[in-house]
């Protein structure tokens, strides 16, 4: 388990302890009785409250201030948040939970409604550094514009959890005009990323110690939703979005260029990434293209829209970095190929697994 | 068998026991045995693999390569002029 | 990143390449040793824009792909054992044994622990005095000094829970197996630039002249390894057959004595079976008699196992230069990365990985 909040240096809170006699919780607090009541009460809905949450119903009540226009569709995603440490540089998995959810919803162009968040907390987790998570939840949703509208807290015994698992759940708008999905990629298409690759995988993993590197690398956790939108409305025909995180762009690209039954063709040259990154990725024999990103969006707009798209993208803060990496080519099906800086070629192919430093 | 990249040493500690020192590699930083690179000084580059520096990178045969391989253009080009036209390779930028 | 993005500049990859072309008169078999190099050729595809005539054939430089299976058994049975904590480099996880790899070792609840580095294995080891920390000590003699070294600090530091499973070998007996053996088709070698960093390039000397082959201490970046296939096309092409280093910013003559010195302290030199070509003489580094309490085979007492490798690889020939991957009537079906029947697929510096992975590009572009 781990208490520890994985930075070093990092303050301790200054608060007072949210719960008033349990700086650590208890099976109790999951026990649906009155120290659940008092999680909630004192810790939960100062941070996360609103009038929705605070209703206190088994479910959320989404009021629909106008009827959904026709041709409107409604978007659900779901995702499970495990993290260690669950403090890194640049986030933690309160931030993460908040925009991974955000960011599939807007993936589909959808407008987030409401999120859900269920917590399950290891006995004896650290009360002060469950309300931080709580705290940064709050920043978060307050950055994305969206409220946590349910939640639901359980406790497991010490040594059946790893600290803290946050599960949530979203639902969105989609409004009538958009469709972009995963098999929306067409050949001609300009592929273009949002900013520099690889950060969260590389700041998660250098935080985690056991490779014993100090870099200034941070994670990119951030909600899209926002950058998304400006997309949308500087009126370009987004046919495909997605937001490389587990498997990376490698993952990412593949998956769009199989669904969509077309072949991609990248190059290298234009993929951005951080010098310290790749430094980082020289010294362990890592692929900047296989690291976790979670605040970058890969999308797939008609040629003639490019310019447009990177004008939209560049002016909002999340996008300063966009840049055209590649374009959807008549090429074989299915195949995700890289021009090589030296001119030559190589397929870009989906990573194995786990990332494991290498010797050779 | 053999990922190796050029580090600079920004520390030397002696006292150390092995000689450790603390190498940047493009702004990550780590600590590496210097043990066997007993010559080195602060500002040197060296090859580090798996925790430990190799080598010291020879700064003037570095150049030395990079000019000899630069001057090839000079060489090809001259004798492709007198042969009245170049042999590129595919694949080489325009 | 100094003394890496200069050696990566495209201009100047051209211009050598420029040069090859120009002085390539006939065809050549180049072998390059090192399994990092063979990645690097792939993932940058170099091999694309060589000329015709240059034929490169991928070396048994891959500690993965060579060490052998009866060794991987021994990992996971002591990997099992519930008072160990089995460290070793990432390479090794996923390669598998008779009977399942490191990973699912660890599914099933072993303690296997990824390092960078093997000082981290002591670490680990000083940190739990109450478990016994094993370090899978693979490589060649670009790695064998810092396995060594995790033993002088071991017992420098009194530490009893520590002990290497050893898997060292050495290059020079293997390029001699491949030219002397029957059908050797390679003509020249591009010697691995990091264990020369090392080793330095004397003992490649005698080999250069008893079988009249150019070898070039070649580094790792596309202008390094031009580098090295020029200098040995013009010693083909010009009937020379010496050793030269394309690679003098990091290798010397006489490599790190002090490096060597801490090798020779811990082990000795003995014949060793590299996987797929079989026991080659004097390959292979072993712990000697007084170091031999630090010896994990000893000490967890896992001796020979019975192995069997599947019949249809041909990862063997591969690893010698006389076959490619895309020769293997196995290859890409059923043998993947993901289900590897053979060393050279394991591995990503294994031939047959990288070409499944980077080389699949052949059928792609029309």
């Amino acid at each position: 388990m781990s208490n520890d909040p994985g930075i070093p240096g990092a303050a301790a809170p200054a608060c007072p302890l949210p719960l008033p006699h349990h700086d650590r919780i208890v099976l109790g607090h999951g026990g649906g009785g009155r120290l659940t009541a008092e999680l909630i009460e004192r810790l939960f809905r100062p941070r996360l409250g609103n009038p929705t949450l605070d209703a206190g119903d088994d479910a959320a009540l989404l009021e629909l201030r106008e009827p959904l226009p026709a041709g409107a569709r409604l978007a659900l995603t779901t995702d499970a948040h495990i993290v260690r440490p669950l403090f890194f540089p640049g986030g933690d998995i309160g931030r993460l939970a908040i925009c991974g959810t955000v960011n599939d919803l807007a993936m589909v162009g959808a407008r987030p409604l409401g999120l859900a968040a269920a917590f399950v907390i290891e006995e004896g987790l650290d009360t002060a550094l469950l309300a931080r998570v709580a705290d940064s939840m709050r920043d978060a949703a307050a950055e994305a514009g969206v409220a946590v509208v349910a939640g639901d807290t359980k406790v497991a015994e010490r040594g059946n959890v790893d600290g803290l698992y946050i599960a949530t759940a979203a639902v969105g708008v989609v409004p009538p005009g958009r469709d972009c999905r995963a098999a929306g990629a067409r050949p001609g298409d300009a592929v273009i990323v949002s900013g520099s690759l690889g950060e969260h995988g590389l700041a998660v993993l250098a935080a985690r110690g056991d490779l014993a590197l100090r870099t200034t690398i941070v994670s990119d956790v951030a909600p899209l939703n926002g950058l998304v939108e400006a997309l949308f409305a500087a009126g370009v025909d987004v046919r495909a979005l997605r937001d490389p995180t587990r498997g990376g762009l490698a993952a990412a690209l593949n998956e769009i260029a199989a669904r969509s039954g077309v072949g991609l063709t990248l190059d290298e040259a234009a993929i951005p990434v951080r010098p310290e990154v790749a430094a980082a990725c020289e010294m362990l024999g890592f692929d900047p293209l296989h690291l976790p990103n979670e605040g970058k969006l890969v999308a797939f707009v008609p040629e003639r829209q490019a310019a447009t798209a990177l004008a939209a993208l560049r002016a909002h803060p999340l996008g300063a970095g966009a840049v055209v990496i590649g374009r959807v080519e008549d090429g074989p099906r299915a195949r995700v190929l890289l021009r090589t800086t030296i001119g030559g070629t190589r397929i870009v192919d989906v990573p194995a697994g786990e990332l494991l430093p290498r010797i050779c | 068998m053999c990922l190796g990249v050029p580090a600079k040493v920004l520390e030397i500690r002696r006292s150390d026991e092995p000689c450790m020192g603390t190498v940047d590699f493009g702004g990550v930083q780590r600590e590496i045995c210097l043990d066997w690179v007993p010559d080195v000084r602060e500002g040197d580059y060296v090859l580090i693999h798996v925790g430990f520096a190799i080598s010291v990178i020879d700064e003037t045969e570095a150049r030395e390569t990079l000019r000899l391989l630069a001057e090839l253009g000079e060489a090809g080009r001259a004798e492709d002029a007198a042969r009245g036209g170049p042999l590129s390779p595919p694949g080489a930028p325009a | 990143m100094k003394h890496v993005t200069e050696f990566r500049d495209p201009r100047l990859v051209h211009t050598a390449l420029s040069e090859l072309h120009r002085v390539v008169t006939r065809p050549h078999v180049i072998m390059e040793v090192c399994g990092g190099q063979t990645h690097a050729i792939v993932r940058s595809g170099l091999d694309q824009l060589l000329p015709a005539g240059i034929e490169l054939v991928h070396g048994p430089g891959c500690p993965v792909c060579v060490t052998p299976l009866a060794t991987l058994d021994q990992a996971l049975a002591i990997a099992r054992r519930p008072e160990v904590i089995f460290t070793s480099y990432g390479d090794m996880l996923r390669v598998p044994g008779s009977d399942g790899d490191l990973f699912g070792v660890r599914a099933a609840g072993g303690d296997v622990r990824v390092v960078y580095s093997p000082l981290d294995a002591v670490e680990i080891a000083r940190k739990n005095p109450d478990r016994e920390v094993v370090f899978f000590a693979i490589g060649f003699e670009t790695t064998a000094p810092a396995n060594a070294m995790s033993v002088l600090m071991a017992r420098r530091r009194g530490l009893r829970n520590y002990s290497l499973l050893v898997s060292q070998m050495c290059v020079p007996g293997a390029m001699r197996a491949i030219l002397a053996s029957p059908g050797n088709r390679v003509q020249a070698f591009l010697a691995a630039g990091h264990v020369c960093a090392v080793m330095g390039w004397r003992e490649y000397v005698p080999i250069a002249a008893e079988y009249r082959v150019p070898i070039v201490v070649t580094g790792f970046e596309p202008l390094d390894l031009v580098h090295g296939i020029l200098m040995a096309v013009r010693q083909l092409e010009t009937g020379r057959a010496e050793v030269e280093n394309a690679y003098p910013r990091a290798v010397s003559e006489r490599g790190n004595e002090g490096a060597q010195g801490v090798v020779r302290e811990v082990f000795q030199t003995g014949d060793h079976a590299w996987r797929g070509i079989g026991v080659i003489p004097d390959s292979g580094l072993y712990l000697r008699e007084e170091w031999r309490a630090y010896d994990a085979a000893t000490r967890f007492d896992v001796g020979h196992l019975q192995t069997a490798e599947p019949a249809i690889c041909i990862a063997g020939e591969i690893l010698q230069g006389r076959r490619r991957p895309t020769d293997c009537p196995a290859f890409g079906d059923p043998c993947t990365p993901d289900r590897p029947l053979g060393a050279t697929m394991v591995s990503p510096e294994g031939a047959c990985h990288a070409y499944h992975r980077y080389g699949r590009v052949r059928e792609a572009i029309p």
